[in-house]
């Protein structure tokens, strides 16, 4: 499928290139503009970013290979990434990741076959003091029980 | 004494206006009325040092700019991601205003008339929040042009990284800001001389740039009477794991970790042992629990074997088995090594490997002695301090914890083994 910036994009790069003295600047906001949009960001995106950067494609997909929160498959409509690290590992996280792998019947890394959710471990988000916890797409969850993990996920749309 | 958590859950403090109110942005007129010359020197005679975790003198720091090269930087460091540590977020989170108070006076101080606030990627919604705050601030004046007649000019962006906890480390925090792959700089030239875009750039920690208000506001002799000999002020302390309220406290340095743990954070779990405790985030040694009435600064933690580091305080009780955790840390370091140079990117894997044999039981001493080689084979080799921090925990959790090792090896006794 080709992908195109709509005229909204346009606008919104335009004043995006506009903070910095040099383009390039723009890379990692114009990258998660469409992985914010699209879920990943296709070949073609990524050739996209680089014309309106004066980027190469290649040198597009070596900086966003970099970064974990950039995607080149689909994912599903929310991405729960579940800290592992050691003040969330420290009061029970490991298990409950466990149980949200269970719940929702998919291996960490997997996506639900209804393309809802994804779930992967990550390292830590800063949350150290209400662990364990987890985030979905923007939002933090912490001092989670499985209680709490089957509310908020049954309670998502 | 609370000079960054002073109101920090009052109603509406993200507002400017509640933000005004409770003093907000007093110190810029008393700012405006000095030279910057003068304004470095406060800030030097305050004795601030670096609150991201190496603790480098901020005055001094600010005083390494090249002279009279133009234009110059300054890079807010919001990637807070070492483990343990969540006090950026709270500022971040409560107050954006003190961060852009103190992000405008140090632009003053140095000259500076663009600024960028680096957020870690998943820290999104609050970049949202700070967007809002600086949109405030544009609309009261105090970020533009000719701010407060004085002919300043000063523009703050908000930027956003992609997950990667490298792009905490200063020079790899810029080349993100550059649209590169976020992996470290040679230093020197260091960022003060040729930082972003290759021009002078000031780079500092959120809590280090939100105390400059109350060090301009209140006068840097009484920050300075705060604290001990080498470590002045207030810290925030992200105290984490078994304890009973986790919680950023802000504690005066030198404030015995025992009071902190004990008094600030309720003391351990279901009253359990104190049998670890690691001071100042992943990256810093772990110390022994009858460790604990060391005092909070960072002579006295360097002193102990280990260091103030980010200051987040993780609490280990008896139930803990130091190889796990550690494990976890190792497992840590070797997804975030950038790959760029071979001791980290090559040791980091090796000691998950031996480490993980060790926690599976299938590890032996020699093992064990594999590790400590490869952490004197990584330590000051690297391109940059990941390497060493990626040592901290292992190489300290051997000297400090080897029963810990030897119960888990035991499992091994009358196999035979070949290396």
């Amino acid at each position: 499928m080709m992908f195109a910036f709509t005229q909204e994009d346009e606008k919104k790069i335009e004043k995006i290139i506009g903070r910095y003295p040099v383009k390039q600047s723009a890379l990692l906001p114009l990258l998660t503009l469409v992985q914010r949009r699209e879920g990943y960001i296709s070949p073609d995106a990524m050739k996209a970013i680089g014309q309106k950067l004066e980027l190469s494609p290649a040198y597009v997909q070596s900086v966003m290979s970099f970064y974990t929160m950039y995607h080149t498959h689909p994912t599903g409509k929310y991405i729960i990434l579940f800290c592992i690290n050691i003040s969330c590992q420290l009061n029970g996280a490991d298990e409950l990741m466990q149980y949200a792998s269970e719940k929702l019947d998919i291996k960490v890394g997997e996506t639900t076959a209804d393309k809802k959710f994804t779930l992967h471990r990550e390292e830590c988000l800063a949350a150290c003091c209400g662990g364990p916890m987890m985030r979905v797409n923007d939002t933090f969850y912490e001092n989670l029980t499985r209680e709490k993990i089957d509310q908020i996920l049954d309670s998502l749309p | 004494m609370q000079i960054l958590l002073k109101n920090i859950d009052m109603k509406g403090l993200t507002t400017l206006k509640v933000y005004e109110r409770q003093g907000g942005y007093r110190s810029l007129k008393k700012a405006f009325a000095k030279k910057p010359e003068e304004l470095v020197e406060m800030v030097k005679a305050s004795g601030l040092r670096g609150r991201g975790g190496a603790g480098f003198p901020t005055g001094l720091k600010w005083s390494f700019l090249a002279k009279d090269v133009f234009p110059r930087y300054l890079a807010c460091n919001a990637d807070e991601s070492e483990p343990g540590t969540c006090k950026d977020r709270e500022l971040l989170e409560k107050t954006p205003h003190l961060l852009i108070e103190g992000i405008i006076l140090t632009c003053f101080t140095c000259r500076i008339e663009k600024a960028y606030i680096y957020f870690r990627g998943e820290f999104q919604h609050i970049a949202d929040l700070m967007d809002k705050a600086i949109e405030e601030a544009y609309a009261k004046g105090y970020l533009g042009q000719n701010i407060n007649g004085t002919g300043f000019n000063l523009d703050l962006y908000t930027h956003l990284g992609a997950g990667a906890y490298i792009c905490g480390e200063e020079s790899a925090l810029l080349n993100s800001l550059e649209g590169r792959r976020g992996e470290p700089r040679l230093k020197p030239p260091f960022p003060a001389v040729e930082g972003l875009y290759g021009k002078p750039t000031v780079i500092n920690n959120v809590e280090t740039l939100c105390a400059v208000p109350w060090i301009i506001g209140e006068g840097p002799e009484k920050y300075a009477a705060l604290g001990t000999e080498k470590s002045k002020g207030t810290k925030l302390v992200s105290v984490s794991g078994h304890v009973k309220k986790p919680g950023n406290y802000e504690i005066v340095m030198g404030t015995p970790t025992r009071e902190i743990i004990y008094d600030l954070a309720g003391g351990i779990r279901g009253d359990n042992r104190l049998k670890a405790f690691i001071p100042g985030g992943s990256s810093v040694p772990i110390l022994t629990g009858d460790q604990v009435d060391v005092p909070y600064d960072y002579e006295s933690l360097q002193a102990a074997g280990s260091m103030l580091g980010s200051g987040a305080l993780i609490v280990l009780d008896h139930t803990v088995n130091v190889v796990e955790t550690t494990l976890r840390l190792a497992s840590f370091y070797m997804h975030e090594s950038c790959g760029k140079c071979t001791p980290c990117r090559e040791g980091t894997r090796w000691m998950w490997q031996l480490l993980t044999q060790v926690q599976e039981g299938t590890g032996t001493q020699e093992h064990v002695d594999k590790l400590l080689d490869i952490c004197d084979n990584i330590s000051f080799k690297c391109f940059c301090p990941l390497g060493d921090a990626a040592v901290g925990p292992v190489a300290s959790s051997i000297k400090n914890f080897r029963s810990d090792y030897d119960e888990l090896i035991k499992k091994l006794q009358g196999s035979a083994v070949t290396a």
